[in-house]
């Protein structure tokens, strides 16, 4: 893959001896196009942007004593909430299997189809692109927003560029509000927000993620896709000669040059040099070089190409989204064909049906409650008045149903044993135990047992968690602490 | 050898540094990235001014914005204390046994009786009230001055033979070092001692006499021991000074007596019923 092209300014900069402080920012100013790819990545940006917004607004009746946002990261309660899902912290590994699965995913797309996340499903892209519009609205195209730049300050100048922040501020606000309504019950935090009356730490959120925002999708741009984002620089590995990508077919356009209206096309290549593709580009590259790290395959280019292909009277796609396998394919005439089912592909669909099945496994098989052990190390053990020893344990019930629910402890493995809860009750080797809703429950627990039973230093020793009204069980290894012998 | 020359792919001229045959290129920085260097620059004078930053002769600089760590400290101290006045003030106008049966209020006091009690207590009987030799184990069920809440509280708040008045008093006779008993009394009343900890007392033989008309007084003829006297148990597992024969021999010809402060002097009300409820709940609370 080539490096990105070195701008012509920089080479300018860069004269003999020691070069510059830094390189001179060149702000592109993409020509806007209309075709087919344009319209997907305007439905693809209304989409996501509904999505962003309103998702935090669904509700979900949980009961009365939970939130009844359908997708919640509840912070203070630490719970995470999505629809039919209440993952408490120790279950961080579902997040952990939902992240493995979206970057699987994101391999995956791009084996089938290029960097079409880059292109059109990346927030850097949409919200670069919702930026761009407004430019557009408020300046004009290309050419206008350049001529702006390079106008000396005046009034109206001023007065266009305070217009464009102003809105970018706007939409980087409403950004920013959105995230953190996933945090909070959606209605009241976005009254709150507005009313002043939120915690500094919402403000703070807004400011940071609004303020990246503005940044990012208004002033880097594509700097964020060429030095921030590490995805670009290993794509490459999820591409093989069957992956559809945005591709100049070199073979049909060279050797390129202008052509005037008289002319025809024999004995040279379909591509005028009209540099459309690079001036569409967001990322100011030049398709025809080849495939590169700058290229986010948002296939502006090939709408911008087409366009000129179809005022010639040329056949479409001189640039297309194909593989470079049909490339070769057809260059020599051969049939092509798209071929979705490879080794690469199947590979990642099984590891995404693998950790699918996993997750919907673990979650369906979970229980609503569940019993943790951890034995008490000073004193190991304690030595009783008639001989016989005891272990201090605590034992913590997690009650993960939303009312209070009563809990049998039993201890077994030993014979002889005996139970006894500090502030509970218990019988012979076994504790009832209440767990109030929604709730871990700690007890502290001993167990004694006769020392002549005991195998020495350390006895199995075993838990059963019982739930009393439903049934269910839960049964744990620990171990019990005795004198050497 | 510093040579610059013209890189021929990028036009950019190499740094003139040469490493292994590799040169490297003199490409110019981003600009966004110079400004964040400032940024930082500018961040880290504006720090020296709201912070303390610089030593000086005699102190260092304090900031504009007067923090210091240790004023941070006394602030989180205090949002601390008033944050454990609530409890605090319930736990002082409860007795121990209120205390113990209210769920939280059991909760609160096992919690901060365990920080007292590593703080003050550890050091002698051990994290966990495991006990040592010569300091009473508070985990077991022994308890030489009683294991009843009240018993547990009153000790903490007045200790045991100390200069308190109302502190816990009472010692064993030096048996031998007084010449009240010959050395082979001594002998046959600590294999009578050893024989009554394993529930099976000689009867008849010569220790049982001396036991029965020196120790019985205090220790009680089944050795069952007296509370109210401090006087422990022998006829149990549970041994302060050891078990054997010869530390059994060692304890009656000279004894050793253990001595604990009065806490009361130290430690406020409150957390005395806290320290009481949590070794009350060690596992050995009658």
């Amino acid at each position: 893959m080539a490096s990105p092209k070195i701008d012509p300014s920089l080479k300018k900069h860069a004269g003999d001896g020691d070069g510059p402080l830094y390189a001179e920012t060149v702000m592109i100013h993409p020509r806007t196009v209309k075709g087919t790819f344009r319209n997907w990545k305007w439905a693809a940006m209304i989409v996501l942007l509904a999505i962003y917004h309103i998702a935090p607004f669904l509700r979900w009746d949980r009961g009365p004593d939970a939130p009844n946002q359908a997708i919640l990261a509840d912070m203070t309660g630490r719970r995470g909430y999505f629809f039919f899902l209440e993952i408490w912290p120790q279950e961080v590994y579902y997040i952990t299997g939902l992240l493995f699965l979206a970057a699987i995913a994101l391999f995956f797309m791009s084996s089938l189809a290029g960097r079409i996340w880059c292109g059109f499903f990346c927030f850097q892209t949409v919200y670069t692109d919702l930026f761009m519009y407004v430019e557009r609205l408020v300046v004009g195209d290309r050419a206008k927003r350049m001529a702006l730049d390079r106008a000396k300050w005046s009034a109206d100048k001023l007065a266009k560029k305070a217009v464009i922040n102003i809105v970018w501020l706007i939409i980087s606000a409403s950004c920013g509000i959105g995230f953190t309504l996933y945090f909070g019950d959606a209605p009241t935090m976005l009254k709150d927000i507005f009313r002043g009356a939120e915690d500094s730490a919402v403000y703070g959120t807004i400011a940071v993620v609004g303020g990246c925002c503005f940044l990012l999708a208004g002033y880097a741009r594509e700097q964020v896709c060429l030095y921030m984002c590490p995805y670009s620089r290993f794509q490459s590995a999820m591409f093989d000669e069957h992956s559809l990508i945005v591709t100049y077919e070199e073979w049909r356009g060279e050797p390129r040059k202008p052509i005037r209206k008289t002319e025809t096309f024999e004995n040279r290549g379909h591509c005028i040099d009209c540099k459309m593709c690079v001036t569409s580009c967001p990322t100011g590259i030049d398709i025809r070089d080849g495939m590169q790290m700058g290229c986010i395959g948002c296939a502006l280019c090939i709408d911008a190409c087409n366009t000129m292909m179809d005022k010639f009277n040329l056949p479409r796609g001189l640039i297309t989204w194909d593989s470079s396998a049909n490339l070769a394919a057809r260059e020599k005439g051969e049939k092509t064909r798209i071929k979705l089912v490879r080794a690469r592909t199947i590979i990642y669909v099984a590891i995404i049906a693998a950790v699918s099945g996993l997750m919907i496994f673990g979650l369906s098989s979970r229980k609503s409650f569940d019993i943790a052990v951890q034995h008490e190390r000073s004193p190991l053990f304690v030595q009783l008045s008639d001989g016989s020893i005891r272990n201090g344990y605590t034992v913590k019930i997690l009650n993960m149903v939303r009312e209070e629910r009563e809990f049998e402890v039993t201890v077994s493995g030993i014979d002889g044993l005996g139970l006894t809860v500090v502030g509970g009750k218990a019988e012979g080797a076994k504790a009832t135990l209440r767990v109030v809703p929604d709730d871990v429950g700690a007890f502290n627990v001993f167990v004694t047992a006769p020392a002549d039973k005991l195998q020495g230093k350390r006895t199995p020793l075993y838990f059963t968690l019982r739930e009393t009204a439903k049934g269910g069980s839960n049964r744990l290894e620990s171990l019990f602490a005795g004198p050497e012998r | 050898m510093a040579t610059i020359e013209k890189d021929s792919v990028s036009g950019q001229n190499t740094t003139g540094h040469e490493w292994d045959g590799i040169k490297e290129l003199n490409t110019p920085l981003p600009k966004w990235w110079v400004y964040v260097f400032w940024a930082t620059v500018l961040w880290a004078i504006g720090y020296w001014v709201a912070y303390p930053a610089w030593p000086l002769v005699n102190g260092y600089t304090k900031g504009s914005l007067g923090y210091s760590s240790r004023g941070e400290l006394d602030n989180e101290l205090a949002a601390q204390k008033k944050a454990r006045s609530a409890w605090l003030s319930k736990i002082e106008a409860s007795d121990v046994a209120a205390i113990e049966k209210d769920k939280d209020l059991l909760r609160y006091a096992m919690a901060g009786g365990k920080i007292a009690f590593n703080e003050n207590c550890a050091p002698c009987h051990g994290v966990g009230g495991v006990g040592a030799f010569g300091y009473p184990s508070l985990a077991d069920d022994e308890w030489l001055w009683g294991g009843a809440l009240a018993d547990i509280e009153q000790t903490i708040k007045f200790g045991v033979r100390n200069t308190n008045a109302n502190s816990r008093q009472s010692e064993m006779p030096k048996f031998g070092a007084d010449g009240l008993l010959k050395p082979e009394q001594i002998a046959a009343v600590s294999d009578y001692v050893v024989s009554l900890a394993s529930k099976a007392p000689a009867k008849g033989s010569a220790g049982e006499t001396v036991y029965a008309e020196n120790c019985a007084a205090c220790h009680a003829e089944d050795g069952a021991g007296n509370k109210d006297l401090g006087a422990p148990a022998l006829n149990n597992q549970i041994w302060l000074y050891k078990g054997t024969k010869d530390a059994i021999a060692a304890q009656v010809a000279k004894p050793k007596h253990g001595a604990m402060p009065a806490w009361s002097e130290r430690l406020d009300a409150s957390t005395i019923k806290m320290l009481a409820v949590y070794v009350h709940n060690l596992g050995g609370g009658k």
